[in-house]
């Protein structure tokens, strides 16, 4: 067995910039949790259908554990510990999940908060079905969806209203 | 009172740290010096273990220990996890070893484990691990388990029945003698799984000063862990704290249970000296927590010539898997929940638990009832269907009517007291939910839907649920020196919103604001007796604790006041932590100075009457479960050139009394009914004829998306049960009992021009193209 | 990277080829198409040079998983690895695509048909990697259908048809390619079906016979899904599809 694969990496995380040591074999998920102690991003099942493990990396959702950290080296990661603008405040969408029940034990929340930050960034009006389409990527399996649909429904309505 | 918390959409205290990645699950935890431990399963369904050469594995990098049953404490040697739910129909109560010794009975039970630096390396050293397996016969399924020459489920046992029992009342014979129409068939739910988001996970740790555990598992059930660890380790109660993190990450049921990994961590940690995690993977969910369904049901109906129930009786075949950790459970929820909401002279049903070389299966949400109410309403269904009346109307029919409740329907429930439906109007419930969705004016959208080459269809299914189990689950209440309330409770929630809800009966009681609430759940130590999580208990159970609880500390702060104020209890009022004369400015107490005062300030007498502390513990005791009930109607649309089915509206009307909080209840029947589309749709773990599981990725057992599952249009009929002083019933497991039944029926109703039936579930697409081509009436 | 979680695949060596951005990108050229093998799907999807004249990658990427995986899943990861269930290596052979591989000093070019070896297997030799694909564009006004069938969005196909499609001045079919993936290892196009159609104007019952015929071939069956269920949705969606298609290049070339 050979020693293990060590790689240096330099990395910005919610707009913080690391400079670490990590295994070849690790993946972005492990890196974040584990190495960084952001433990917000959750692993569901490692072969990247569930979407738990969701972040943006360069701006751009992906599965944090079908990316190797290594493969983060030189990116900005943004992860849902950015979210919120203070410790004592949540932004338009968090606070958007808080008033319309849209998570229940949390364990698919941060995966589903980051694919929606993309995907309201990038459309500002959408419909129904266009969310409902944008989080089939990513399972939920306590709250049936409902209350994640009007939170993001009202999350792009307050957000176009204090542009 | 000014606070007005109980029956209000209150947002959750829960939310702003789950949604800013503060939440703490079991993996989480950030524990100093801890090891990883990864388990070795078999690959087999059935085999005797001939040897394990773990050698190579021990001498690998960061390997700090690689241990097969033999290296377990001597204490565990030779015995199992303990049974906690006992029932003498039970001809062989066996459970699980913690580590296999000498022989598997399902592919991924447990063998061996290693402990590494890290998990990669644990599963790496894993890998290296050398078993001699020699195979044997397998008991491949319920049907074939009981077959002549049929391979035995353990070696050791000779024949596949785990357990047998007949439920019955009535003459069941005159019944069917005087039938004018006896109706029969077969229905089939096929196994399928909990899968929460996070799966299993337990961090254990031992103090040597002390000689105490503490173990953290993503668990419903902290003191079902307990029990059973106190057995296992024949230590002390108080050696032993079993907490469940801050967040669980869904349960459903399985997490309910206690397993093998639960046991073996904490005896390393104890060997080892150091704290040990193991997480399990997504795969290991699919081979090693339990599962559920897997029911045949032969079902027989005798009704008279209008079609009213005259009796109702059949089989159940009920496959347990390999052992029994629950007991059969399952089996008896689902006989006696059969009859539903309706009017059953006479009852019969025999059921067999049988054994198979899968994982166990135990109460996933619905606990058996999803199946048996499917099996009830394809039957009633196949009722109408034959004496030619309409699917509602022979459901109105039988229905028993609100002024015969308390109903008393026959049978013993599973805490050994008379099944009672204590209230609930069933003919309001289901006439609710058929004007919501347009019953009667569908067949004119059916008709209009079907000249434009579209097949769309509806279904009503009605289900009743027991909730509340007892025995009890307990709160204490007390006033701290802060004067902050703390709400301590053995409930352990997995998203329920448990802190919301209870804060909210709490905070209202004492007029407080619900953030001034600090809620401790799940923890062994915060209360002195506890249960779970699980059959739908808590609002019920925790609930009215809280509240009796609660009254018993605000009874104590005005004598108290009182006591202090030199005025009459009658001339004070209590708000946002003070207790004042009424009218007055000035002249008040506060919560905070109370607290101090009755913690006791050495040498100064504490006022007459009054026990010392401001805090008061009850354990709420239901007499018995308190019944909900719900009525769906589902309409469908089938594409019949592939088989495809997309749900066009569902509605529930729910009556499980009265809601503490409705946006968390209308939550829990949203979320239950997904479970329910999943079950009738998409959901089927497939095992090949040895037993060996082929479903075991999200690719392959698929789970609904936000594609699939409607908006439900949820409305609240509120009978107030009379079982406990909140007047509330379980809510968490409605929303599933009558989908897939509902779903089915919808399904057929769609395809009413080709004559189909659906007996099984889920119904898939291929299977409803090859019931089209199998039809003489092909599209 | 799913195959290496679980423990099916081990690497010796794995290399990243993330940072080679030479291999990445889109040149359009006299009615030719190059895309570089490391451009995301995502990309493809907002490129507006390619889709203005091939638009059936739009139709067919909108059902490529997910927007977390198409953000960094490319053409030619797609192609490599294979997936039957796959929808570029469909629009690939849709467009008898050339696959060029290289390797240290020199390329190859492999025509789409022979690029598949086996199940998951492309004939890449162990020191080439796939690093561009290419195809002729059809011309504007053509007709494109794509579609498939999961039980849910984004799941892999059980089957799946891709079509394309031109029409002369008399309406009658010109030209037409049609895809079948999901049912071998490799996308199969219905080269008999398509020369049944050339010259024949578009009717319901010549696509309602097209899909028939493509009913009789045979087709993967497995665990979960039997071969009879293939060959419905296959008849199904290649009827639909060229009647798609058909009414797009109808509508265009007014």
């Amino acid at each position: 067995m050979t020693e293990p694969d060590i790689h240096e990496v330099t990395l910005t995380v919610n707009g913080k910039t690391y400079c670490e040591s990590v295994e070849a074999r690790w993946s972005l998920a492990d890196f974040l949790r584990h190495k960084l102690g952001l433990t917000g991003t959750h692993l569901g099942c490692e072969h990247g259908v569930c979407g738990a493990c969701t972040v943006l990396l360069d701006g751009h959702s992906v599965r944090g554990c079908l990316t190797l950290a290594v493969q983060a080296n030189g990116c900005a990661v943004e992860t849902v510990e950015g979210l919120a603008p203070s410790e004592t405040e949540l932004n338009p969408l968090q606070q958007a999940f808080w008033d319309n029940h849209g998570l229940q034990c949390g364990f698919c929340t941060p995966g589903i908060l980051m694919t929606l930050t993309e995907f309201l960034r990038d459309n500002s009006d959408p419909s129904e079905s266009e969310v409902r389409e944008a989080l089939s990527g990513n399972i939920c399996r306590c709250t049936g969806y409902q209350g994640i649909v009007d939170a993001a429904l009202a999350a792009a309505a307050a957000m176009r209203q204090s542009d | 009172m000014s606070t007005h918390l109980v029956g209000q959409r209150i947002k959750r205290l829960e939310d702003p740290d789950l949604l800013s990645g503060r939440g703490q699950f079991v993996d989480d935890l950030q524990i100093p010096h801890l090891l990883h431990a990864a388990f070795l399963r078999s690959p087999l369904a059935h085999a005797r273990i001939r040897s394990i050469d773990t050698s190579a594995a021990a001498g690998m990098p960061g390997v700090h220990a690689v241990w097969t049953a033999t290296d377990l404490p001597a204490v565990m040697h030779g015995r199992r996890m303990l049974l906690q739910v006992p029932n003498p129909a039970i001809r062989h109560p066996i459970t699980q070893e913690p580590l296999a010794t000498d022989e598997v009975n399902f592919v991924g039970e447990a063998v061996a484990v290693v402990v590494a630096d890290s998990r990669h390396l644990a599963e790496d050293a894993c890998e290296r691990i050398h078993v001699d397996y020699e195979a044997l016969p397998v008991s491949a399924d319920c049907e074939s388990a009981l077959k002549p020459g049929a391979g035995m489920a353990h070696a050791g046992i000779d024949g596949n029945i785990a357990a047998q029992f007949t439920l019955d009342f009535g003459d069941i014979e005159s019944a069917f003698r005087n039938a004018a129409h006896v109706i029969q068939d077969r229905y089939f739910q096929h196994r399928g799984t909990a899968n929460p988001m996070e799966g299993r996970g337990v961090v254990a740790a031992f103090d040597p000063i002390s000689n105490h555990f503490t173990v953290w598992s993503a668990t419903q059930s902290p003191f079902v862990i307990r029990r059973c660890l106190v057995d296992m380790f024949q230590v002390e109660e108080s050696a032993i704290r079993v907490v469940a993190p801050k967040d669980v990450g869904g349960g459903f049921g399985p997490k309910g249970m206690y397993y093998p990994e639960e046991v073996v961590v904490p005896a390393l940690a104890r060997e080892l000296g150091r704290p040990i995690k193991w997480i399990e993977d997504r795969r290991e969910h699919f081979l090693s927590t339990t599962q559920e369904r897997d029911q045949i049901w032969d079902v027989s109906i005798a009704v008279d010539a209008d079609g009213k129930i005259l009796g109702l009786r059949g089989r159940l075949a009920h496959d347990a898997g390999a052992y029994l950790p629950w007991g059969i459970i399952t089996p008896y929820i689902s006989t006696t929940t059969i009859a539903g909401p309706y009017i059953v002279p006479a009852f019969k049903f025999d059921t067999t638990v049988i054994f198979t070389n899968k994982p166990p299966t135990t109460p996933l949400r619905g606990a058996g009832r999803p199946q048996a109410v499917f099996a009830m309403e394809r039957t009633m269904d196949l009722v109408a269907d034959t004496l030619g009346i309409d699917r509602a109307e022979i459901r109105r029919r039988n229905l028993i009517p609100a002024d015969a409740m308390p109903y008393k329907m026959g049978l013993i429930f599973r805490d050994g007291a008379p099944v009672i439906y204590d209230s609930g109007d069933y003919p309001k419930c289901q006439s609710m939910a058929m004007d919501a969705a347009g019953y009667d004016g569908f067949s004119a959208r059916q008709e209009a839907a079907r000249k434009q080459g579209r097949y769309i269809g509806i279904g009503i299914a009605n289900a009743v649920e027991g909730t509340g189990l007892g025995p009890f689950e307990g709160a204490t209440i007390k006033i701290a020196p802060s004067g902050r309330v703390v709400l301590q409770t053995g409930a352990a929630p997995q998203g329920q919103a448990h802190h919301t809800t209870l804060a909210q009966l709490c905070a209202q009681e004492l007029n407080v604001p619900i953030e001034r609430v600090d809620i401790v759940t799940g923890d062994t130590n915060a209360v002195s007796l506890g249960v779970g999580t699980f059959a739908s208990r808590i609002a019920v159970n925790a609930g009215s604790s809280v509240r009796l609880a609660s009254q018993t500390v605000r009874g104590k702060l005005f004598k108290l006041a009182a006591a202090v104020l030199q005025v009459g209890e009658e001339d004070l009022e209590m708000e946002d932590g003070d207790i004042r004369i009424t009218g007055e400015q000035g002249d008040s107490v506060s919560f905070s100075d109370l607290a101090k005062m009755m913690n006791g300030v050495p040498g100064f007498k504490l006022p007459d009457g009054i026990e010392a502390g401001l805090e008061a513990t009850s354990y709420f005791q239901p007499s018995q479960a308190a019944y909900a009930n719900g009525c769906h109607v589902a309409e469908v649309e089938v594409d019949t050139e592939t088989g495809a089915v997309a749900i066009l509206r569902y509605i529930v009307a729910h009556d499980c009394g009265n809601l503490i909080n409705p946006m968390i209840v209308d939550g829990q029947v949203q979320g239950g009914v997904a479970h329910g589309i999943g079950n009738a749709l998409l959901e089927q773990l497939h095992f090949d004829g040895d037993a060996n599981p082929l479903t075991t990725t999200f690719a392959e057992y698929l789970l609904p998306t936000a594609e699939l599952v409607p908006n439900v249009k949820i409305l609240h009929l509120e009978s107030p049960t009379p079982n406990n002083p909140l007047g509330v019933k379980g809510a968490g497991e409605g929303g599933t009992l009558p989908a897939a039944a509902v779903i089915a029926a919808a399904i057929e109703d769609a395809l009413s021009p080709f004559q189909i039936r659906f007996r099984d579930a889920p119904i898939l697409p291929h299977q409803i193209m090859a019931a089209l081509s199998n039809s003489a009436d092909r599209p | 990277m799913p195959m290496m979680n679980m423990r099916y695949v081990m690497v010796d060596h794995l290399v990243d080829l993330n940072q080679v951005t030479e291999l990445a990108g889109i040149r359009m050229s006299g009615g030719r198409a190059s895309i570089g093998a490391m451009t995301r799907q995502r990309d493809i999807l907002a490129s507006p040079d390619l889709l203005s004249v091939a638009p059936i990658f739009a139709e067919a990427l909108q059902q490529v998983g997910h927007i977390q995986t198409r953000n960094r899943g490319t053409i030619g990861g797609s192609l490599s690895h294979l997936d039957p269930a796959a929808e570029l290596p469909g629009l690939a052979a849709l467009h008898d695509a050339t696959v060029t591989l290289s390797k240290s000093g020199s390329s190859r070019e492999i025509a789409i048909k022979d690029f598949a070896f086996g199940y998951m297997t492309p004939c890449t030799e162990p020191d080439e990697i796939l690093s561009e694909i290419s195809f002729d564009t059809w011309p504007s006004g053509h007709g494109y259908d794509f579609r498939e069938f999961a039980q849910r969005h984004g799941d892999f196909a059980i089957t799946g048809v891709g079509t394309l499609m031109a029409l002369d001045a008399t309406t009658r079919i010109e030209r037409v390619a049609c895809v079948l993936i999901g049912i071998d290892y490799q996308p199969i196009r219905l080269t008999d079906i398509e020369r049944d159609l050339i010259g024949q104007t578009p009717s319901e019952d010549l696509f309602r016979a097209a899909g028939e015929k493509a009913r009789e071939r045979d087709m993967m069956e497995d665990a979960l899904v039997p071969e009879s269920y293939r060959k419905q949705l296959a008849a199904v969606l290649l009827r639909r599809s060229l009647t798609s298609a058909a009414a797009r290049a109808a509508g265009q070339s007014e």
